[in-house]
Formats: C-alpha cells, structure tokens, sequence
C-alpha cells in the first residue's frame, strides 16, 4: 500500500495529519498496538521537523505484510551536521516552533529509537530526507 | 482514583468527555514539551500548560486519552473536535501546574520515572 501526503512549512495546524492517517490504517491492519505507536510518534516527529525547521515536503509511506517504510523529504536550509542534531538536547528551534510545545531537541534521537533502520542525508541549502523502516514483528 | 475525584480536588471543569469520570487512573505525567511526552512508552494522565491542537495531536500518537490544561487554559472548538474524534477526556484546572501536581501527588497518583 503506497501513500503520499504533502507537509506546509509552518502548518501547525495540520502537523501530525500524515501520522494521524498512517495510525488509522495500520490499526485497520491489525498490526501490534505497541508497533503502530513506534511508527506515528516516529513519523510524527518526522514530519513536525520538515514543518518546524524546513519549507515544507512531503511525506511517502509504503505498507507491505511484515513493514512500513517511511520517507519524509522536504525543501529546506538542510542539515550542516547531523551527528550534532542527533544528539539528545541540540535545537535550533525558532521562538513560534518552541511555542507549539516543540524544539527540546528530542526528536531526532526519539526516531531513531523507535525505528528498526534510520537514515538521515541532508544537503545544505536544498533540503533533508529521513527514511525509515519498522518491522511488524 | 478516579476522575471525578480529580476533577474535584482541582476545582476544575470538564472540557470533554463529562460522562467518563469513572474511569481510575493510577500515574501521572506533566510537561509542556511534545518531545518528552512522545518518548512516554506508559499512558498517563497528562498535565499540561500547552493548550493547542499540537497537544491533542501529540496524545493521539502516544494513545494518551486524558489531559489536564493547567492556569485556565480552554481548549478551542478544533481541539475539542479532534480530542472527540480520540474519545478524549479534556479537564481545565484554574490552578498552576505547581499547585496541580502538589495535589495530585498528595492525593497519591504516582509518578512514571
Ligand atoms: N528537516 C530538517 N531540516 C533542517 N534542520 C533540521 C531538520 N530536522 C532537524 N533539524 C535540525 O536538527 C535539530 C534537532 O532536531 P530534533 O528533532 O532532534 O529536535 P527539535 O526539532 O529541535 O526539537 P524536538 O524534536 O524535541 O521538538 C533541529 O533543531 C534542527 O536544527
Ligand atoms: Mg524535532
């Protein structure tokens, strides 16, 4: 099952529609309640990054029998040092995104916690992909 | 203890789900930063000062279903619509998030760490 969500920059409102509408799928799917939440609060985070700290992107989900592959790709000023924004703590969150309740530099380390496989390329200036992947069993 | 008996102590209103104060919760978790409440594997009670959709949103992903807004805080209509759509509980405390969890302590709900 492949499935495609466009991001706003800016778009609190709609943060989190993508993963609201990934939980309802894979709920309908039957997979673990434990597994489904490792995925939302992971593509969640994902997908608050490419609004908080980017220009907007999209969202590319596909389904298979055994797991979900993630990838959220968005526009932005990119990554200069992604072992640094890896690091539990390190936020460059603007005043707007740390009044929405984000910007504790928690995200990132968060996903990578919750996934089975994370890869994460950035280029400054062009944009950032995360990609993940989590097993159903 | 039950949510009635929260509702109580914190002189607070309901906001959502008025038929549900019933339900017994044993623990406890406040913080006004998503990220800290997306890394929660348990599902607390939130106590929380961040009143915007991104709240209700953050507890659909960590399956959190009641959430105490502390200092008078009001959940908007979208808020309201989407906690419903979770079947949510939304309670509103005039009292600060100090006082809130001193009480709610006292009263023996328990911490998570
Ligand atoms: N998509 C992105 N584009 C540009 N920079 C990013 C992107 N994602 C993360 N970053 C950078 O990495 C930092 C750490 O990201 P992380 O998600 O861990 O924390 P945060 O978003 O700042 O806060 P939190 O996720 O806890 O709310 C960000 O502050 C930002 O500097
Ligand atoms: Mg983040």
């Amino acid at each position: 099952m492949h499935q495609e969500y466009t991001v706003i920059e800016g778009d609190f409102v709609n943060a989190g529609k993508a993963s609201s509408s990934v939980k309802k799928t894979l709920k309908q799917l039957n997979v673990n309640p434990q597994v489904v939440k490792r995925v939302v609060v992971a593509l969640y985070e994902a997908e608050v990054n490419a609004i908080a700290h980017a220009y907007g992107g999209k969202v590319i989900v596909d389904i298979d029998a055994d797991k979900i592959h993630m990838v959220v790709a968005d526009k932005g000023p990119g990554i200069p040092d992604i072992a640094l924004a890896m690091q539990e703590g390190y936020s460059t969150a603007r005043p707007e995104v740390r009044d929405m309740g984000f910007g504790a530099g928690m995200g990132l380390p968060n996903m990578q916690k919750n996934v089975d496989k994370m890869n994460v390329t950035s280029e400054v200036g062009v944009g950032t992909t995360v990609e993940m992947e989590v097993n159903f069993n | 203890m039950t949510l009635k008996e929260i509702v109580d102590k914190l002189g607070a209103t309901v906001g959502l789900g008025a038929d549900k104060l019933d339900r017994e919760e044993e623990y406890c978790f406040a913080s006004d930063l998503m990220s800290d409440v997306l890394t929660l594997k348990d599902t607390p009670v939130l106590v929380t000062g961040l009143c915007n959709v991104q709240t209700i949103r953050t507890c659909d992903m960590a399956n959190l279903e009641v959430v105490i807004f502390v200092r008078g805080k009001r959940p908007t209509e979208d808020m309201v619509e989407l906690a419903d759509e979770n079947d949510m509980i939304l309670i509103c405390t005039p009292y600060s998030m100090f006082k809130t969890c001193g009480i709610l302590y006292g009263a023996g709900m328990k911490p998570l760490y």
